[in-house]
C-alpha cells in the first residue's frame, strides 16, 4: 500500500508543480504589457542574462568549429570529398548544434544564475516585501527576466553558428588548405535558407523559452532555505538539459522528417 | 560614461551582433545570398527519362547558370517527364528554339543538372515555349546492362 500511496503523491505532487508552472508562464506574458511602460527592466535583464553569456558562447562556438572542422577533414579526405567540408560544418552548426549547444550553455551560465537570484530573493523575502507594497513581483522581477531570455537565446544561437563556420574555415581553408571556393559554394548549395536557416532559428526560440521558464519556475518555487536554493539551481541546469535534448528530438523529427 | 549608458550600450552591441550574425548566416551562410531572384521565363522540356533530376537544380548554357528547374511533373498523355525550366529573364529572346536540351551530370557521382546546347535558329525560346530535342538523364544501371547484353551477344557468335 505504500508503494502505491508513494506513487500517487509523487503524481499529484508533479501535476501541482506543472500546474504552477503553467500559472506562472501566463503571468509573465501578461507582465510583458508591463514592460512596455517600463522598457529600462528589460535592459538591465538582456544585460546580465544575454551580454554576460556572449563570451562562453563565443568560445565554445569558436572551438567546435574548429574541431569539427579537424575532424570532418580527416574523414571527408579519406573519400576524397574535403570540398564537401563547409556544407558538412555549416549543417551540423545551423540545424543541430547552434541551437542545442547554445541552450545547454544558456543553462549552466545564465539558467542557473536566474534561479539562485531568484530563490534568494525570495529566501531573503524580498518578492514578499514587493507584494507588500502593492508591486507583483510576477510582473516586476520575472518578466523582464523571461523576456530577455527569450530574447537573447535566438542571437546568441545565431552568433555560435557564425562563429562556428568561421572557425571551420580557419582550421579548414587556412590550417588544412580546402579549396576556398568549394568550401563556401558547397556551403551556399546546400543549406536552404526555409529549411535550415529559419528552422534552425524557431528551434532556438523553443529551447530559449523552455531554458528561461524552467530556471525563473525552479526560483520562483524553491524551498526558501540556502538548501532549497542549492537543490533549485541543480534542478535548472538538469531538467534544462533534459528538456532541451528531447525537445531537440521531436522539433528535428517535426521539421527535418518528410 | 555613466554606468546606465553602458549597459545600453552594450546591450546595443549584443542585439546589434546578434542580428549581424543571423544577416550572415541568410546571406553567407544560406543559398539566399546567391539565389537568382529577378525575374524569369518558363520554358517546357520533356524527357524520357529524368533520372535523379531535382527541383531547383541548375540550367546551364556552356557552364553557366542561366536558370534553375521549376517544376517536374509526369504527363500520362505521352508517358514521358515534363521538366519546367525558369530562366533568367535576361536571356529571354536570346536562346534558340531548336536548343538542345541535356540531364547531365556534375562528377562522377555528383548533382543532376541541366546542359542546354544553343542550336542555330533564327527564332528564339520565349516564355511557355517548349524544348523540342532533349537527351535523359545516363543511367548507371542501364548503361551497365547494355554493356553485360551487348558481351553477351558477342559470346554467341
Amino acid at each position: 500500500m505504500g508503494l502505491f500511496s508513494d506513487l500517487g503523491a509523487w503524481v499529484l505532487n508533479a501535476l501541482q508543480r506543472l500546474g504552477r508552472a503553467s500559472l506562472l508562464l501566463l503571468a509573465m506574458l501578461r507582465g510583458f504589457v508591463d514592460m512596455l511602460y517600463r522598457p529600462r527592466l528589460l535592459l538591465e535583464q538582456l544585460y546580465s542574462v544575454g551580454v554576460l553569456t556572449i563570451l562562453i558562447i563565443a568560445v565554445a562556438g569558436l572551438f567546435v568549429g574548429m574541431v569539427l572542422g579537424l575532424q570532418g577533414y580527416y574523414i571527408l579526405s579519406r573519400f576524397g570529398g574535403e570540398t564537401a567540408l563547409g556544407l558538412m560544418v555549416a549543417a551540423s552548426l545551423v540545424r543541430e548544434l547552434g541551437p542545442v549547444l547554445t541552450a545547454l550553455l544558456f543553462a549552466g551560465r545564465a539558467g542557473s544564475a536566474l534561479t539562485a537570484e531568484i530563490g534568494l530573493m525570495k529566501a531573503t523575502e524580498q518578492l514578499s516585501g514587493l507584494e507588500m507594497m502593492a508591486v507583483n513581483p510576477q510582473y516586476r522581477v520575472l518578466a523582464p527576466r523571461f523576456l530577455a531570455g527569450l530574447i537573447s537565446v535566438p542571437l546568441l544561437a545565431a552568433m555560435f553558428s557564425v562563429l562556428g563556420v568561421a572557425g571551420g574555415w580557419f582550421v579548414g581553408g587556412g590550417m588544412l588548405g580546402v579549396d576556398q571556393a568549394a568550401f563556401w559554394n558547397g556551403m551556399q548549395d546546400g543549406i536552404d535558407f526555409q529549411d535550415d536557416v529559419i528552422n534552425g532559428v524557431i528551434k532556438s526560440i523553443v529551447f530559449g523559452l523552455v531554458c528561461t521558464w524552467i530556471a525563473i519556475f525552479q526560483g520562483y518555487d524553491c524551498v526558501p532555505t540556502s538548501e532549497g536554493v542549492s537543490r533549485a539551481t541543480t534542478r535548472t541546469v538538469v531538467h534544462s538539459s533534459l528538456a532541451v535534448l528531447g525537445l531537440d528530438f521531436v522539433l528535428t523529427a517535426l521539421m527535418f522528417g518528410e | 560614461m555613466n554606468k546606465n549608458r553602458q549597459i545600453e550600450l552594450w546591450v546595443g552591441l549584443f542585439v546589434a551582433a546578434g542580428l549581424a550574425a543571423l544577416f550572415v548566416l541568410a546571406m553567407q551562410v544560406s543559398n539566399l545570398g546567391t539565389a537568382y531572384s529577378g525575374d524569369s521565363f518558363e520554358v517546357q522540356a520533356r524527357f524520357d527519362n529524368i533520372g535523379g533530376l531535382k527541383v531547383k537544380a541548375p540550367v546551364t548554357i556552356a557552364g553557366v547558370e542561366v536558370g534553375r528547374v521549376s517544376d517536374i511533373f509526369y504527363d500520362a498523355e505521352d508517358f514521358r517527364a515534363v521538366v519546367v525550366l525558369a530562366i533568367q529573364d535576361q536571356y529571354q529572346q536570346r536562346i534558340p528554339t531548336d536548343t538542345f536540351a541535356k540531364i547531365l551530370t556534375a562528377g562522377l557521382l555528383g548533382e543532376q543538372y541541366i546542359g542546354l546546347d544553343p542550336g542555330g535558329s533564327e527564332r528564339f525560346l520565349e516564355q511557355d515555349s517548349e524544348i523540342a530535342v532533349t537527351q535523359s538523364a545516363l543511367v548507371l544501371e542501364e548503361v551497365v546492362g547494355q554493356f553485360i547484353f551487348g558481351k553477351g551477344a558477342e559470346g554467341l557468335e
